[in-house]
């Protein structure tokens, strides 16, 4: 058999039972939950901190999360080697990336890098101000919630697909057959 | 980071890196680091994160709540609901995600996989929870307050035990799949005729 680090693509349903055994993992042994987009918030306030310190100290969101707490903490981790991780993965299945402007992006708006770059800026604001309004991301929410049966991540979840479902088909859909992309 | 030092414990790192190297591994392997896997998705193309998500939240919950029943684990990490904060939180995060074509967690793992606009989605992100911090005093005043319920879950909320819920949700994600991956097979042979 083929050692299974080097497929480039793994079932879906290996991943997710994959990802459930992870919970069961940072839940039993850890007392976490999974999650990513709080470290936004810390990086964030620490970047933010290096030119108005005061300010930052000021705000009562930026300091729940900064002021007595270490910014480097179990999530930061977390966040750091996930980019590890996905690094290992595509390099060892030999199914890294290469591309600056995603085929499907390319087929709706053409090959700018800075178009599409710029976009993904404002798509990266926008979404972590949903995540933070909203007290989580697909991770925190939508995994660890979702399989605690919580009412807040439900009902994140639903509103998350329902909005990308209505999105994507309002600024990718051309009417004429990129379909097959 | 204020009054406190930089890092926390070596342990918390430790077993956070452990939890993080797996997940990245896992995202990476499961496709959902790249775009055109998310945006097929809400163009209803591609069910890849569907099939990861609904999988990992039925595995990981059967898991947990049987650990919770034996006393493995203490108590759970549940979110406060604030319902209106939820909803056009998850709104408003689903448009974001259409666009940058990831999320915050495969945003991270695209980057290192080698998707450049990836990188501009991170600094977007850091830029997007920088101005909710500035407009929080005003969403938690008038915002949070509307639907909060607190650390709830559908099984305190109704009163039922929570295994009817995950034996449901267990039932239907093996039902949707199992029909999904039928209706997948169907349409590849229908695609492969037509050419």
């Amino acid at each position: 058999m083929k050692n299974p680090a080097k497929i480039g693509r793994w079932s879906p349903y290996v991943v997710g039972v994959g990802i459930g055994a992870l919970s069961w993992i940072t839940f039993g042994l850890m007392d976490k939950a999974l999650g990513v987009s709080t470290s936004f918030v810390g990086t964030a306030g620490a970047i933010e901190s290096l030119v108005a310190a005061d300010h930052v100290q000021d705000n009562a969101y930026f300091a729940k999360y900064l002021v007595g707490s270490p910014l480097i903490n179990w999530q930061f981790a977390l966040v750091i080697a996930l980019a590890i991780g996905a690094f290992v993965a595509g390099w060892l299945g030999r199914s890294r990336q290469s591309r600056a402007v995603p085929e499907v992006w390319e087929a709706r708006f053409g090959s700018s890098k800075a178009k599409r770059f710029a976009f993904a800026f404002l798509g990266g604001a926008i979404l972590l101000f949903g995540a933070r309004m909203a007290g989580g991301c697909t991770s925190g929410h939508g995994i660890s919630g979702g399989l605690q049966l919580a009412v807040s991540s439900w009902v994140f979840l639903i509103a998350m697909f329902a909005s990308g479902v209505a999105a994507a088909m309002l600024i990718y859909r051309t009417g004429k057959g990129a379909s097959h992309v | 980071m204020f009054d406190t030092p930089i890092f926390d414990t070596p342990m918390q790192l430790f077993m956070g890196a452990i939890a993080g190297f797996i997940f990245g591994f896992l995202l990476q392997k499961g496709g959902v680091t790249r775009f055109n896997v998310i945006v097929n998705q809400f163009l209803l193309r591609d069910f890849t994160v569907a099939k990861v998500m609904g999988t990992a939240i039925v595995v990981g919950g059967v898991g947990i709540y049987a650990m919770l029943q034996l006393g493995w684990i203490d108590a759970l990490h549940v979110k406060a609901a604030h319902l209106l904060g939820n909803a056009a939180g998850g709104v408003i995060f689903g448009f974001g995600m259409a666009l940058l074509g990831y999320c915050p967690g495969t945003a991270i793992g695209a980057a290192a996989d080698g998707a450049k606009d990836a990188w501009f989605g991170i600094l977007g992100g850091l830029f997007g929870a920088a101005i909710y911090a500035e407009a929080s005093p005003w969403i938690n005043a008038n915002i949070m307050t509307i639907g909060a319920l607190g650390k709830e879950t559908i099984s305190t909320e109704t009163g039922l035990s929570p295994w009817w819920f995950m034996v449901g949700l267990a039932i239907l994600a093996a039902g949707g799949f199992w029909a999904l991956e039928r209706w997948e097979h169907g349409r590849a042979a229908r695609q492969s005729l037509a050419i």
